[in-house]
């Protein structure tokens, strides 16, 4: 009995690794999912994009869900992306906060022009301090933070509708109106 | 047209494949002599049209001919001759056409050279290689096909990576996958003994030689790889315990393992499930490391191109051919018992050590290696296990293990006999512990009780291994092959284990900003930048080279040339480090980054012993072939098996 024990022992062993490798398969071991999902997004307070005097930031959103997207006019996954954020903002369930990252002011405002203004508002971050504070790799990335402050996602690189119908919207807090 | 030859003759192989594995297993079981005959003619066809399908592919890439996919992915018009030959293996497909190639090389030498083989015995052997063939040849025409067509056809190719341009390894490659697929013989020798039901002295006799040359290739094969990694990757590191590299050490741990084991059953019967379980474990490693290195499940610096699909099929494949033999072995194996018994200072019992701690470290490194990946499928977060680990848990059975083999050696069969050479190497252990200490303290100052222990272990070992040749050769005896090799490999074991103590611990390393004129001081040599050249021309290169004059108390002992080369197919510029080789120390130069202000970046190595850790390899290499060719196997082709 010992001695069938002891032989069957490999295979067993090796059982368990097959399992392990399966479950290995359906995963990507280089996605590393951002250190702030889960926990309270940090605060900041910019210069608008438009007017340095005003001043946006965290605080306009208290109270409910919204999205925090980077970009910047050097960035061509950004441009990329624009459609997919117009997109968004017409369905108007969830209000999109920009970052403009380690930019110029002129340009991104030519930007906003030339291909339409998905943003309720515009951070400007040139010296990229807040960046810094949100664990931002490059640009775009984008941010879903909810009601009660909690950074709920984030989505690396230039979005897509896919991403936001199977990644996103499912996190919001009720289906829109 | 040729590439579509090439395609049709891998499905005719595979074809073959299935005949030779149907033939062969099924001849063995029904005792039909026919059947028998006819798997091993599909052996040799199975190699003719692998064969031909290699050379298709080569012809492609001699060519350069950009409407094959994979020949427009790893090759360029611009690519010198030797590199175009090498970029065969230099993807995913082509490798995997190599490691097809090197099984159907080992079944046809199996097939020629086993003429002493009981019948059946053989046809079962030939019949499992065959269904790891067919494994092989299906997942390269499933997933992985080397001649696929690319519509329009690419005016130029993307190039050999440029890391690969290089000798070491366009050879590392093949050595190491003649190692791997060498495993699949001593694995298709156990599942033939395991179907058969029984097994005896002749049976380790006739796979002892098998595994020797397979392990002799994998530790080629690892060292050149090391030796690469050394001047090429700029860092002058020699062991990065990366997961692909630990891919190849697990299954030479086990192969070493199993070498000694082998002894054991060939000498006295004894282990013999155990040693079926080793070279079952061998191959099942190597096919692991194929898993972890192509289906993307591990990060590693060692990109191949990864798709699940492929992952999937790897996981498939491995889980028949592993989880069968296995199943067969818990099966069968009880049947194998070892009758005979030994006392504890018999050489039996110092081989029983030798296997449980090369076990010990196998599973630690398998441990690390798959860490990542349970934590990963527990949902218990991201990590990864890096230097820091395996080198401590590699040294715990690694330390014990040293001191062992220096008395192993001497040990008699059965009963112990070390009260004789006891007192001999009581004082060789003394004398290899002095000279450490000496060394240590007259070269390098101080008292370093680790690197002390690491020296002595290394000069024990080298000093023991010569002990029984020199008395030999003092008795005018006899030196058969055997003990020759023996003696070698252990000598190189205990060199290299010198090697990685002397620059693991004593190596000295530098970065610094140098202006033209400027020098640097290191471990009391002067490394002065002469100047720096652009515009250095290879053939598919443009590099910045400097010029790096080394002294000694004002004289001069080298001229380092450390590069950087941009290849003209693009991408990041490569390092080609410039090394003042020596059996004491290298001395080692790479070239970083352009500061501006005609300031450059350089790391600037001393290396002490570092050329020990490769020259030990290559003995312990070396003794592996001796031995392999020891006469007791030649004669044994004129005894007949029971």
């Amino acid at each position: 009995m010992k001695r069938i024990l002891l032989v069957s022992a490999p295979i067993v062993l090796f059982a368990v690794l097959v399992a392990f490798f399966y479950a290995g398969l359906q995963r990507d071991p280089t996605v590393i999912p951002s250190p702030l999902v889960g926990k309270p997004a940090p605060a900041f307070e910019l210069e608008s994009l438009g007017n340095p005097d005003w001043r946006v930031g965290s605080a306009d959103f208290t109270g409910r869900a919204w999205l925090l997207n980077v970009w910047a006019t050097w960035c061509s996954g950004c441009y990329q992306e624009h459609e997919v954020l117009l997109a968004i903002a017409r369905e108007n369930r969830v209000p999109l906060l920009g970052l403009n990252w380690r930019d110029e002011r002129p340009k991104a405002l030519q930007w906003l022009a030339e291909l339409g203004n998905p943003y309720a508002a515009v951070a400007f971050d040139g010296e990229g301090r807040v960046a810094i504070d949100w664990g931002v790799y490059g640009a775009p990335e984008t941010f879903l933070i909810g009601a009660d402050g909690t950074v709920l996602h984030k989505h690396i690189g230039p979005l897509t509708l896919a991403a936001w119908r199977q990644d996103f919207v499912p996190r919001l807090p009720e289906a829109a109106p | 047209m040729i590439p579509e030859l090439g395609h049709f003759a891998l499905v005719l192989a595979l074809l073959l494949a299935l005949a030779q594995a149907l033939l062969g297993l099924g001849g063995a079981a029904r005792s039909h002599a026919g059947w028998m005959q006819a798997g091993r003619m599909a052996v040799a066809g199975q190699f003719l049209f692998v064969l031909l399908a290699f050379l298709a592919l080569a012809q492609a890439f001699v060519a350069s001919d950009f409407s094959v996919a994979y020949v427009a992915g790893n090759s360029n018009s611009q690519l010198p001759l030797f590199y175009r030959i090498s970029a065969v293996w230099g993807g995913h497909e082509g490798s995997l056409l190599l490691w097809a190639l090197c099984l159907a090389g080992w079944s046809l030498a199996v097939a020629i050279f086993s003429g002493s083989l009981e019948e059946t015995f053989r046809s079962r052997v030939l019949g499992v290689l065959g269904l790891v063939s067919i494994g092989f040849l299906l997942f390269m025409l499933t997933t992985s096909n080397p001649f696929e067509r690319l519509m329009p056809a690419a005016a130029d190719g993307r190039d050999l990576n440029p890391l690969l341009q290089d000798v070491a390894l366009a050879l590392h490659p093949p050595l190491l996958y003649l190692g791997y697929v060498g495993f699949a013989v001593a694995f298709a020798f156990a599942c033939a003994a395991l179907l058969a039901g029984r097994l005896d002295a002749a049976w380790a006799k006739w796979t002892r030689p098998w595994t020797l040359a397979a392990w002799l290739c994998l530790t080629l094969g690892i060292t050149l790889g090391s030796w690469w990694a050394y001047y090429e990757l700029g860092w002058g590191g020699w062991w990065f315990w990366d997961p692909v590299e630990n891919a190849s050490l697990m299954p030479w741990l086990a192969g070493t393992a199993l070498i000694h084991s082998l002894a054991v059953t060939e000498k006295r019967g004894l282990f013999l499930s155990w040693t079926l379980l080793l070279a079952v474990t061998a191959f099942s490693l190597s096919l692991l490391g194929t898993f972890l290195v192509r289906s993307g499940v591990l990060v590693s610096v060692h990109a191949f191109a990864t798709d699940p699909a492929r992952g999937l099929f790897i996981l498939g494949f491995l889980t028949t051919v592993i989880g069968g033999a296995l199943t067969l072995y818990a099966w069968r194996a009880p049947r194998m018992k070892s009758a005979a018994g030994f006392e504890l200072t018999s050489r039996e019992s110092f081989l029983l050590f030798n296997n449980a701690l090369l076990v010990v470290a196998l599973a630690l490194i398998l441990l690390g290696t798959l860490y990542p990946l349970f934590l990963d499928a527990l949902e218990l977060g991201k990590i990864s296990v890096g230097p820091p680990y395996f080198e401590v848990v590699f040294l715990v059975p690694m330390l014990p293990l040293l001191l062992l083999v220096g008395i192993g050696m001497h040990a008699g069969w059965k009963r112990g006999q070390l009260a004789t050479a006891g007192r001999r190497l009581l004082w060789l252990a003394a004398v290899a512990l002095a000279a450490a200490i000496v060394l240590v303290a007259a070269i390098w100052g101080g008292i370093r009780p680790l690197a002390t222990l690491g020296l002595a272990l290394g000069l024990w070992v080298m000093a023991s291994a010569l002990l029984v040749p020199l008395d030999r050769l003092r008795a005018r005896a006899r030196l058969p092959a055997a003990l020759v090799g023996m003696s070698l490999a252990h000598f190189g074991l205990g060199l290299t284990t010198f090697g990685i103590t002397g620059v693991e611990s004593f190596r000295i390393e530098r970065d610094i900003a140098l202006a033209p004129g400027e020098s640097a001081e290191l471990a009391g040599y002067e490394f002065r930048l002469v100047g720096l050249r652009s515009g250095v021309r290879g053939p598919n290169y443009v590099a910045t080279e400097a010029e790096v004059a080394v002294s000694s108390a004002g004289r001069p002992v080298a001229t380092l040339r450390p590069q950087k080369r941009v290849y003209h197919s693009g991408g990041n510029p490569m390092t080609e480090a410039g090394i003042d080789a020596g059996v004491a120390r290298d001395l080692f130069a790479a070239l970083g980054e352009d500061l501006g202000g005609n300031r450059w970046s350089l790391r600037l190595q001393y290396k002490p012993l570092i050329r020990g850790i490769w020259l030990g390899a290559l003995l312990m290499a070396l003794g592996g072939a001796i031995a392999a060719f020891d006469r007791r196997y030649r004669r044994a082709a004129t005894v007949a098996p029971r």
